[in-house]
């Protein structure tokens, strides 16, 4: 047996693949050299994917299951909205106050989500996001209520690019943003501070016992996951223009939920290519029978669960593993 | 000056007292066992101890420190490591991640979030070390569900070494060990550092007379006698109620 560089060994772990870099570079090109048309389709994909990506910190990494997640979404998309329906357009500056804001929100939140688990949990993060429904409803002066926030004009980016119906500028944006929301939860999840929320995930007894503030840990990630989730609604009402009540609700909680399962869970990528299949199954599905495309969600859904317990991306891991190892290894989850 | 003392610790679950009074002294350097029957509350007493439980009154002092009023991770800063009886590990994470985190913790660096871990050369390097010393370096980078129960049980010990404690609880630290394992498991009690007092709960009484100096004998709660092994294996009280009272109710 070789003898082991325990240095190398976890900056091996943590190094770049190719994959990786051909994956941004696709994700770069095709849509704009292959499917023009659906740009802005791309461009709700990217801040999908932001928003997935928040989730998969807090559930992935940390192991807060969160049903309300939307609710910084909202926050970030209604702050950016009005900033700019208030005159403020500038996309970057605007979506970094929808950042701030949510994650601020967030870190009041913190303090509650961190004292409960499990099923009280779920009930908690579920009555976050009917409150706000609620809330923004209620304050139709400022949220435009059931009508949705009206007038928000984002102004051309780096003040040259002007984003237009067709998307070219919005894609390029949001894509932009997630590639650097990315970049910095890669470094998260790789740092000392990511390792301290996995190990609190799998056993959180076992962490206090080796001396981890688990809930200022936790804290400080749940408001991270909020800001990242406000800056994905706030790019996504900067380049749609537009916030309804939707943005804050429940659906849109457990539509996010179901991309981070179907990708996988704690690997980042699985989020993005959550996003990804789920988007595009309803772009299309919703195009053949625009009632029942759910039907099918959930059949995949029900599939991925069952086959693939650790998602698509895990799926895949696991099989190229198995053809890249012998088959004596021990299955997990014994 | 005791590394840990308990000042009349008192503890009960609705009618069920589970800590009688129970006061207890540690020097420093000792290797002291803690025996009695099941549901003695020896694991409770250690619970106490840490801060899993809070006592109804009484304190827990770690040096000359009152430590009764602080959460258990706070304890563990301060130097009181435990490992427990069922193997309480991160499954999924490898023995060098795990014993990592621990190092990072105590160096105070794991809340950094923007430089990567391989960069904690000093926390790896030592983690290390502590798993080579122990045994555990060739499996180091498996996942922990896939180590045989011997080597969890070695990684329990691990863990709460990288946390440098002043004292350290075991509790059964040999439990459900295969015989063919335990000969590395009583080698890594054995070269404990020597200034670490050691406070063990352990039914195995070949390794309770192996490694113990001093014995506490907890029987329904309380502290029925208190002694030398030699002391301990011929009282008479000790005798009739747990090491040979088949006879007695």
């Amino acid at each position: 047996m070789q003898p082991i560089d325990p240095q190398k060994w976890l900056r091996n772990k943590a190094r770049i693949s190719p994959y990786e870099i051909a994956f941004w570079i696709a994700a770069l090109i095709i849509p704009y050299a292959f499917f023009p048309n659906y740009l802005a389709l791309a461009s709700q994909i990217a801040a999908t994917a932001i928003f997935c990506i928040a989730l998969d910190l807090i559930i992935g990494y940390a192991g807060i299951i969160s049903l309300g997640h939307a609710a910084f979404f909202g926050l970030g998309a209604y702050a950016a909205g009005i900033l700019s329906q208030k005159g403020w357009g500038e996309p970057i500056s605007g979506a970094l106050f929808g950042a701030i804001f949510a994650g601020f929100c967030g870190w009041i939140v913190s303090f509650m989500i961190v004292r409960v688990q499990h099923l009280a949990l779920l009930m908690i993060t579920l009555g976050l996001g009917f409150l706000l429904v609620e809330l923004a409803n209620t304050l139709d002066w400022l949220t435009g209520g059931s009508d949705g926030l009206l007038g928000i004009d984002t102004w051309n980016l780096f003040g040259v690019f002007k984003f237009t119906f067709w998307g070219y500028t919005a894609y390029g944006y949001t894509l932009g943003a997630a590639f650097l929301v990315f970049l910095l939860c890669r470094r998260l999840v790789n740092s000392p501070f990511g390792l301290a929320l996995e190990t609190i995930r799998e056993n959180p007894q076992r962490t206090t016992a080796l001396g981890v503030p688990n809930r200022a840990r936790l804290q400080k990630v749940f408001t991270i996951s909020a800001a990242i989730a406000g800056l994905a609604g706030a790019i996504l009402a900067q380049t749609t223009e537009t916030v309804s009540l939707d943005s804050l609700g429940f659906q849109r909680s457990a539509d996010i939920a179901v991309m981070l399962i179907l990708g996988g869970t704690g690997r980042l990528y699985g989020a993005i290519l959550g996003s990804i299949i789920f988007l595009v199954a309803r772009d299309q599905l919703s195009g053949m029978n625009p009632q029942y495309w759910y039907f099918w969600i959930g059949l995949l859904l029900m599939i991925v669960v069952l086959f693939m317990p650790r998602g698509i991306l895990g799926g895949l891991e696991k099989i190229k593993s198995k053809l890249s190892t012998k088959p004596n290894q021990k299955v997990d989850g014994a | 000056m005791n590394a840990l003392e308990t000042r009349n610790l008192n503890k009960a679950f609705g009618s069920l007292v589970v800590a009688d009074d129970i006061s207890i002294q540690l020097p420093k350097g000792a290797r002291h066992a803690l025996i009695g029957p099941n549901g003695a509350g020896k694991t409770t007493l250690i619970n106490l101890m840490t801060g899993a439980l809070t006592p109804d009154s009484g304190s827990v002092l770690l040096g000359d420190q009152d430590i009764t009023g602080l959460e258990s991770n706070e304890r563990v800063k301060r130097g009181l490591g435990r490992t427990f009886q069922i193997n309480t590990l991160f499954p999924e994470l490898t023995p060098l991640e795990s014993t990592t985190m621990a190092i990072c913790e105590r160096m105070g660096v794991a809340q950094n979030w923007l430089s990567p871990l391989a960069n904690q050369t000093e926390a790896i390097d030592e983690a290390f070390g502590l798993l080579t010393q122990i045994g555990l370096a060739d499996d180091c980078t498996k996942p922990t569900v896939d180590l045989a129960y011997g080597q969890q049980r070695l990684l329990e010990i691990a863990l709460a070494l990288a946390t440098k404690p002043k004292v350290l609880l075991l509790d059964e630290p040999a439990a459900g060990i295969p015989k063919s394992e335990s000969a590395a498991l009583f080698e890594a009690i054995a070269d404990l550092p020597k200034d670490i007092s050691v406070l063990f709960i352990e039914h195995d009484m070949n390794l309770v007379f192996t490694f113990a100096s001093s014995i506490t004998v907890l029987v329904q709660g309380k502290v029925l006698v208190e002694g030398t092994p030699d002391e301990i294996a011929h009282d008479p009280l000790v005798r009739e109620v747990y090491l040979g009272g088949a006879d007695h109710g």
